[in-house]
C-alpha cells in the first residue's frame, strides 16, 4: 500500500495537514487573542489549499477557455467547482475575521488586556465579588 | 516533476513562516508574517491552477486582513505576554487531530487523478456545457455568477451580517474613550 506512487500522490494532503495543525496549535496554545485569530487564519488558508489541491488534474491547466471560444478538445482543464466554492469561502472568512477583530477591540476596551489568562483572572475576581455581594444581601457571613 | 519541486519548495517556505508566527512575540511581526503566509499560499494556488482563488487570496488575505489586523493592533496591544501553561497538552491535541486527518486521507484518490469522484460529477458537466449555454471564457466566473449565483447571494448576506455586527461592536468607541469613567467601565478598571 505504501509504495512511492501512493506517497507522492498523498504527500500534498499530508503537507496541508501539517500546516493546518500548526494553525490549530497557535489557537490552542497561545494566550494572545490576536495571535489566536492569526492561527485561525492559518488553519483556514491551509484548508483552502487542501480543497484546491483536490481540483487539480494532472497535466491540466487553469479552467479558462481561449477568448475566441475555439476550444481544443485535447486540452485538459482543472476542476473549476472547488475554485468557486473557495472564492466564496475566502470572502466569508474575511468577514468572520473582521467580526472577531471587532470583538477583540471590545474585549480590550472592557478589560484593558487581550491576554486570555488575564481576562480569565479578571472575570473570576468579578464573579467572586458578585457572589460575595449577593451572599451578603441574602444575610450570609460576607 | 517540476511541479512537485515547486510545490515542495513553496510548502517549506509556508511551514517556516508558520513556525515564525508561532515563536514571534511582537504582534506587528506576527501580522506581517501572516501577510507573507497569504502571499505564499497565493503562489501555491497558482501552481495548483486556481488563478482566480490566488488573486482573491492575495487581495483579501494579504491585503484587507493585514490592514484590519494592524488597525486592531493600534487599538489594543503590540506585545504578546508568554503563556504560563505548558505546551504539552496542546501538542498532544494537535498530534491526535493531525493523525486522525491523515488517517482520513489514506483512502482518498491520488493528487491529480483525472478519474477522482470530484472531477467526474457536476463539474465536468459545467465544463462541457458552459461554452454553449453561457459563452464566457472563464469557467470560474460562469459558475460563480451563473450556475451557482445563489451561493454568492448567501455570501452577500453573510458579509452584510458581519458588517452590521462589526459596526454594532465598535460604534461609539471614540465616545466611550473620551470619558473613560463611564458607569459600565468603572468596576473593571
Amino acid at each position: 500500500m505504501f509504495d512511492v506512487d501512493f506517497i507522492l500522490g498523498h504527500l500534498n494532503y499530508w503537507l496541508f495537514t501539517v500546516l493546518m495543525m500548526t494553525g490549530l496549535y497557535i489557537v490552542v496554545a497561545k494566550g494572545n487573542l490576536i495571535k489566536k485569530i492569526v492561527g485561525l487564519n492559518l488553519f483556514q488558508t491551509a484548508v483552502f489549499m487542501f480543497y484546491i489541491s483536490l481540483s487539480k488534474v494532472t497535466g491540466g491547466t487553469a479552467p479558462i477557455f481561449p477568448v475566441d471560444m475555439k476550444i481544443d478538445p485535447t486540452v485538459v482543464y482543472s476542476n473549476p467547482l472547488p475554485h468557486v466554492l473557495i472564492l466564496t469561502a475566502i470572502v466569508v472568512g474575511i468577514s468572520t475575521t473582521s467580526l472577531a477583530l471587532a470583538l477583540v477591540v471590545r474585549i480590550s476596551e472592557e478589560f484593558g488586556t487581550i491576554e486570555e489568562d488575564e481576562i480569565l483572572a479578571i472575570t473570576t475576581e468579578l464573579s467572586h465579588l458578585e457572589n460575595k455581594e449577593l451572599g451578603e444581601a441574602m444575610g450570609g457571613r460576607g | 516533476m517540476v511541479e512537485m519541486f515547486v510545490d515542495i519548495t513553496l510548502f517549506v517556505m509556508l511551514v517556516a513562516t508558520a513556525i515564525a508566527i508561532v515563536r514571534m512575540r511582537q504582534l506587528f511581526g506576527v501580522v506581517m508574517m501572516a501577510g507573507v503566509f497569504s502571499l505564499l499560499s497565493a503562489m501555491l494556488l497558482v501552481a495548483l491552477d486556481a488563478v482566480d482563488v490566488a488573486f482573491t487570496e492575495a487581495a483579501v488575505g494579504a491585503g484587507i486582513s493585514t490592514v484590519l489586523m494592524l488597525s486592531t493592533l493600534t487599538l489594543t496591544s503590540r506585545i504578546e505576554i508568554p503563556a504560563t501553561r505548558s505546551p504539552l497538552i496542546p501538542l498532544l491535541v494537535v498530534t491526535v487531530t493531525g493523525a486522525a486527518i491523515i488517517y482520513g486521507t489514506l483512502d482518498m484518490p491520488s493528487f491529480g487523478d483525472p478519474n477522482a469522484p470530484a472531477q467526474v460529477g457536476v463539474a465536468a458537466q459545467y465544463l462541457a456545457q458552459s461554452p454553449e449555454e453561457i459563452g464566457i471564457p472563464n469557467v470560474v466566473t460562469v459558475i460563480l455568477a451563473g450556475y451557482r449565483s445563489f451561493d454568492t447571494l448567501g455570501e452577500v448576506a453573510v458579509v452584510f451580517t458581519a458588517g452590521v455586527g462589526v459596526l454594532m461592536l465598535i460604534s461609539g468607541l471614540r465616545r466611550r474613550r473620551r470619558k473613560p469613567d463611564n458607569e459600565s467601565r468603572g468596576k473593571t478598571s
